[in-house]
């Protein structure tokens, strides 16, 4: 186990240079020169304009260009903001607890959907309950999360005024009451994105319990004696959650994208909003380093998918 | 001959009825007959080719301007002038979404295109060439597939608007950039499935025995081997449609996409959600457009799955 630990922390390191790269390349080949307007200003002499190049190092070969980014973006060295004239990396600092607080709770509320649904249809296949919830998960599916937002919206906010639909990081109140607001105008957000990968998930289970049901094994688990129950939770949804890992974490990605959308839709001051309002606003550090942490997390679940995988299926880890 | 087994029915003349059926009955054929098995596929395609129809001709017979204002229409519900209502500035709905359709629904399909060709290409070239050709390729492959995708299209778009749009003017230029970025990120899976096919097919014995009556290996390839693994490929296509409709409508809800003088559905949302609580019928028929477009698509690709491909590829 602690060499298959090894290899998936060792395959970390390509994998971030991979995407430093594929992100390097994409800034260095986009037309547009930061010195541009001292080229049209003629109060500035060409001279000026060349040894202000020469000096930020423009005119370097690329690869040591890429050398000098990486090493700074690695250093935590992530430049200054344009438009809130602060440091990068203390923005960033500021705004991901509350990405990571709507993302962890609507993972949570994914997983405590899907399972029992997915297991519940697959052990009752073509059965009315089946059919409902393949029907919801399907429709969950291809509604996009902005759809689901505003019709949450719409009904919950403006039709029934039950819920706030604009998230405020600076709540009053304090005491029970701040718990209380906090959790009311986490509700909508975290259903969106929480039912967005619940659809797929159920799918996910219930056909991967399904390929798990019809085995031997599991004949020979129920003909020992043992309760249903226990056939299912212990014999049937381990190994069943084996591919459903590996489905689950290559989809996962996708769920960053959802996350920047939502915060959008109900002005969630998390990284999402703030690269949206960074690209308005052309602020080009803030955007390469909120793409650069983003990209590091997927990096970072894809770990975490392999060493879960590991512990799933011993068989993976000795090899 | 009483008793003898024929080496083939056709050895001496002799033709069973259930061959000659099985002969007039093409593989498109079956899995056509399969496919309308499907109710809710078939009733996908039905709602789909509406949706077509009504935004390729819909224009031609609805001939209000898209952009034609009048301020004393504003944020009107319903009526029989304005079937869908109208905008925060007069302008007919109905007439927006049927515009917006056609580049929705342009940007799903060319952006299919792209990663299907992309896919089949770099799945073929894996597939076929072993050793470390493929290990390189599936590498990128992997990389790929471990970007966050809005993120970098954001950043792809915020770069290269400006430079697209000079060249080759506003709508072009973003038309362009959109579908190449939203296909460029979407070839993975096909190219994974497609190398998947080439690994399983090429060990098969007709393809031996084309290679061994001395076919060439793009023969092998293009004769036999892709048209034999077109099935997952067609597949995964029709979803990458739904996707990049999905992706399109995303990135103008987040008003990155098309400009505000190209309504497509995603734009429409994107400038009608701050006015949900007096003008709700704006939100929800573009809403209900992207809806609809794609659960057909899924429907369709549920039912192309059965009919194409029993084994449940992913």
């Amino acid at each position: 186990m602690s060499r298959y630990l090894l290899k998936s922390l060792l395959y970390v390191i390509p994998s971030v240079i991979g995407i430093s790269i594929v992100l390097f390349t994409v800034l260095a080949l986009a037309p547009g020169d930061p010195f541009e307007e001292l080229a049209t200003n003629p109060a500035i002499p060409a001279e000026v304009r060349a040894n202000l190049r020469a000096k930020f190092g423009l005119d370097d070969p690329i690869a040591l260009r890429y050398v000098r980014w990486f090493g700074a973006m690695v250093q935590g060295d992530w430049g200054f903001s344009f438009a809130s004239r602060i440091n990068v990396d203390t923005l960033i600092l500021q705004r991901i607890p509350v990405t990571f607080f709507v993302i962890g709770s609507s993972l949570l509320l994914a997983f405590l959907v899907a399972l029992p649904v997915g297991v519940l249809a697959a052990t009752r296949p073509y059965s009315l309950f089946d059919q409902v919830a393949s029907t919801l998960a399907l429709m969950g599916f291809a509604l996009p999360t902005f759809c689901t937002g505003l019709l949450l919206i719409l009904v919950f906010s403006i039709a029934l005024d039950w819920l706030p639909f604009v998230y405020r990081a600076d709540i009053s109140a304090t005491g029970w009451r701040w718990y209380w607001e906090h959790f009311r105008q986490a509700i909508m957000p975290v259903a969106v994105l929480g039912f967005f990968q619940g659809a797929s998930w159920t799918r996910y289970v219930r056909s991967a319990v399904l390929d798990v049901i019809r085995l031997d094994y599991v004949t020979t688990a129920r003909s020992k004696g043992l309760a249903e129950r226990v056939v299912v939770v212990k014999h049937v949804v381990r190994n069943a959650m084996i591919p459903v890992v590996t489905l689950v974490g290559l989809q996962l990605p996708a769920i960053f994208g959802g996350a920047i959308v939502t915060e959008q839709i109900f002005r969630v001051p998390g990284i999402g909003s703030l690269l949206i309002s960074a690209i308005l606003a052309n602020d080009t550090p803030v955007i390469m380093a909120v793409t650069f942490v983003l990209s590091c997390l997927v990096i970072l679940i894809n770990l975490l998918t392999d060493i879960l995988y590991g512990w799933l299926d011993p068989r993976i880890s000795y090899r | 001959m009483a008793g003898s087994t024929p080496a083939s029915p056709t050895a001496d003349g002799v033709r069973f009825p259930g061959v000659l059926r099985a002969r007039s009955n093409s593989p498109w054929a079956e899995a056509w007959r399969r496919f309308k098995r499907h109710r809710l596929a078939m009733a996908g395609a039905v709602i789909l080719a509406l949706i077509m129809l009504l935004v390729l001709f819909g224009p031609l017979l609805w001939t209000v301007a898209i952009n034609e204002i009048d301020f004393t229409a504003r944020l009107k519900g319903p009526s029989w002038r304005h079937p869908f209502g109208t905008d925060d500035l007069g302008q007919d709905v109905f007439a927006r979404m049927l515009y917006g359709g056609r580049i929705s629904l342009a940007v799903g399909f060319a952006a299919m295109l792209i990663a299907v060709g992309v896919g089949t290409l770099v799945g073929a070239i894996a597939g076929i060439s072993r050793g470390r050709v493929d290990a390189v390729l599936m590498w990128f492959t992997a990389l790929f597939l471990s970007l966050p995708q809005l993120p970098l299209l954001l950043l792809i778009i915020y770069l290269f608007r400006d430079a697209l749009k000079s060249i080759a003017g506003p709508e072009v230029g973003m038309f362009v950039l959109i579908v190449a970025v939203i296909g460029g990120f979407r070839w993975m899976p096909v190219a994974r499935l497609v190398r998947a096919q080439f690994f399983s097919l090429r060990e098969k014995e007709f393809v031996e025995a084309a290679r061994a009556l001395g076919a060439t290996t793009t023969r092998t390839v293009t004769r036999h081997i892709l048209p034999n693994s077109l099935g997952p490929v067609i597949v995964a296509g029709t979803i990458d449609v739904a996707a990049a409709i999905i992706a399109e409508s995303t990135l103008s809800f987040l008003g990155l996409g098309f400009p505000p003088d190209i309504p497509t559905w995603g734009r429409l949302l994107f400038d009608a959600k701050d006015y949900m609580d007096i003008a709700t019928h704006w939100a929800l028929f573009p809403g209900a457009a992207i809806f609809l477009t794609v659960l057909s698509i899924t429907y369709i690709g549920d039912g192309l799955r059965d009919a194409l491909d029993p084994r449940q590829v992913l």
